[in-house]
């Protein structure tokens, strides 16, 4: 399930890269969880239903509707975001509790959709034949790098791709930060009812919130796409999104730089668990590299709750 | 100390009285209404499909309600929504799968074996994790992601011990028995049911009649105030876990046993469909939690009369987001609760 980095053994140099990729990718699905759990308040645990809603109506668009990736990438973004606003509509007036179990039911739904609607999805066969566009960039990128002397890692483009990305979505989210929009979603998280008091409409600001978030994890959701060529059920399982958590608690809550810190820092404690010569089965090797998900999780939450970035009030939340 | 003693008995049954009084009329209601939706379907499908979905519906329910009234006693007594929860039953299921498979011990013994080991682990949980954490004033989130840690570690350290392949228990799961005219269960699917539905009635007698019941749900109803009644709390909080533990150990057997196949992720599969029967039961309200159970095992299966069964679960998680929607007190739980 989370081997999706399938690489042939072609050397070091190409592995990390890949864990770079991944973790590229893992950091901005987490940027939306830190907009809704660290600035909003809002324990989000859908996020990888938005992923594979964002990514599943990019590749329908493409292959089954012929839409140009230009036309697609905006419109399937849209779908997440709206499915955002659809999830967040009934569940931010919910207690942290129930919004939290609401949003992760919202995700499972995802998933058996995309299970048992083949007509649409592919089922578990899945979605092929989406990334032709990215192929002609690809091949662009490395004839570009290759001119400059950089061109011998295939994932170099997918690489500078996702990281730019990365940085262009945390840009944008700091500098929302300081607008009056970001204050009020501070405000909210500190104390809604004080918010409300000051006439903002706590309950507005939230479903912003969760529709931005899924946006951004439908950015996460094409990027994955590229990286594994296929889209199928397994590949946005809607237990993912406690990856994104142990990251997002890793990193710190509140602190937008240190989705990518807890991301690299995670991803490459998982990934070496490949040069440990185990004696274990694939199945073995995976659950152990979850086991260390959730250790990470219990581990931060126990000894130091504010991540190694974040700030120790930033975990005050309120239920 | 005699005036003390009195004065707890008097908070205790003042809850006692207050909980039977609201919920025993709804309860009427709900049981009446749940009647009538299977007799309409009879009418509507036929009996026999009908009559058989019912049938399964029971079965699955006996689970649903065995693994969430252990979710909504956690919940009520410390305010912690447990997603380790799922994972206890997949821990319960694994451990009689030790002892039948590799052990060859009878499944019975197995499932006793499995049951205590399961509530000593909840309660080991509760000494090591959740007690420290409690005494450092952890927030709401924090105890939600040290479940969800908790979760991940259970279910894959299970994985990583015995793989993923699918593993059955030694049980028969070919023969069954028909009645009624045409209804067919599995004999090992009866007698899962039979255990089960004997074990939540013992488990109602527990929290209405004993004083430990009493006591739970004191702590449910008011921590503070149980306490300050003299309540000893973390002995009431160890028999939570351990009462949690347990059935969610045996449930966890009951569905290996009925199901017929095991793997890892079979608990946290079933988990949302116990947040569904805890939150369709009123949050915190064990019978609501029992109610809700067998409610939404025949909620997925008379669903099947209408739409494909791999759809079942969906069913389950749109009921769920449809209780908090309408309901989120629950069918059972008072309204105002927080």
């Amino acid at each position: 399930m989370i081997d999706m980095i399938s690489l042939a053994p072609l050397g070091q140099a190409d592995f990390w890269l890949g864990v770079g990729v991944v973790a590229g990718i893992y950091s901005i699905f987490t940027l939306g969880l830190q907009l809704n759990v660290g600035l909003t308040g809002i324990v989000n645990l859908g996020q990888a239903g938005f992923m594979a809603i964002g990514a599943y109506a990019m590749a329908i668009l493409i292959v089954t509707y012929h839409w140009p990736p230009w036309l697609a990438l905006p419109a399937a973004t849209f779908v997440a975001m709206l499915a955002g606003v659809v999830v967040a509509l009934p569940s931010v007036r919910l207690r942290g509790d129930y919004l939290a179990m609401t949003t992760l039911a919202a995700a499972e739904i995802v998933q058996n959709v995309a299970q048992n609607a083949i007509g649409l999805t592919g089922g578990n066969n899945g979605l092929l034949g989406f990334d032709a566009a990215w192929q002609t960039i690809q091949v662009w990128m490395l004839g570009v790098l290759s001119a400059v002397g950089l061109g011998n890692e295939d994932q170099i483009p997918l690489f500078l791709v996702v990281w730019l990305t990365f940085g262009i979505i945390m840009l944008i989210l700091v500098a929302l930060q300081h607008t009056p929009w970001g204050r009020v979603l501070r405000a909210i998280r500190e104390d809604e009812d004080a918010a409300g008091a000051l006439g903002k409409n706590a309950y507005a600001y939230k479903v912003q919130s969760m529709a931005l978030a899924a946006g951004i994890g439908a950015i996460a959701g094409y990027l994955l796409a590229l990286n594994v060529t296929l889209i199928y059920p397994g590949t946005y399982s809607a237990d993912f999104t406690f990856i994104g958590f142990a990251i997002l608690v890793l990193g710190g809550l509140g602190r937008f730089a240190g989705v990518a810190l807890g991301s690299i820092l995670l991803w490459f404690v998982l990934e070496a668990t490949r040069f440990v010569d185990l004696p274990l089965a694939a199945d073995q090797v995976a659950a152990l590299r979850l086991l260390i998900v959730g250790l990470v999780l219990i581990l931060v939450m126990v000894l130091r709750p504010q991540g190694i970035a974040g700030k120790r009030e930033e975990m005050v939340l309120r239920g | 100390m005699s005036s003390t003693a009195s004065a707890e008995d008097a908070a205790l049954s003042s809850v006692n009285h207050e909980v039977s009084l609201s919920t025993g009329s709804r309860a009427l209601v709900i049981g009446a209404a749940t009647i009538a939706v299977a007799l309409l379907l009879v009418a509507v499908k036929g009996y026999q499909p009908a009559a058989q979905a019912t049938v399964n519906g029971l079965v699955t329910g006996t689970f649903f309600a065995l693994g969430a009234v252990g979710l909504a006693l956690v919940y009520g007594v410390l305010r912690l929504v447990n997603f380790a929860h799922g994972d206890f039953l997949t821990f319960g299921a694994y451990i009689a799968l030790a002892c039948n498979t590799l052990l060859s011990l009878p499944i019975i013994i197995a499932t006793v074996i499995a049951t205590v080991t399961t509530a000593l682990m909840a309660a080991l949980l509760e000494l090591l994790l959740w007690r420290p954490m409690r005494t450092r004033r952890a927030g709401h989130l924090q105890l939600l992601l040290t479940a969800i840690g908790l979760a991940y570690v259970i279910r894959n350290g299970i994985q990583l011990v015995a793989g993923a392949d699918p593993r059955s228990l030694r049980v028969n799961v070919t023969s069954a028995v028909s009645f009624l005219g045409g209804l067919r269960l599995g004999t090992t699917e009866l007698a899962v049911v039979l255990v089960g539905l004997v074990v939540l009635v013992l488990v109602a007698i527990l929290l209405s009649a004993s004083r430990l019941g009493r006591e739970m749900r004191a702590l449910a109803d008011n921590l503070n105030l149980a306490e300050v009644a003299g309540v000893n709390t973390g002995r009431v909080i160890i028999a939570t876990w351990l009462v949690a533990g347990g059935l969610a150990g045996l449930a966890g057997v009951l569905v290996g046993a009925a199901v017929g196949v095991l793997t890892p992720n079979f608990g946290f599969e079933l988990l949302l469909g116990l947040f569904a029967a805890t939150i369709l039961g009123g949050i915190g309200n064990a019978y609501g939690a029992l109610a809700g159970g067998l409610l939404l095992g025949l909620a997925e299966e008379w669903s099947t009369l209408f739409i494909d069964p791999s759809w079942k679960l969906a069913v389950g998680f749109v009921i769920l987001i449809l209780t908090l929607l309408i309901r989120p007190n629950g069918l059972l739980g008072r309204p105002g609760l927080k």
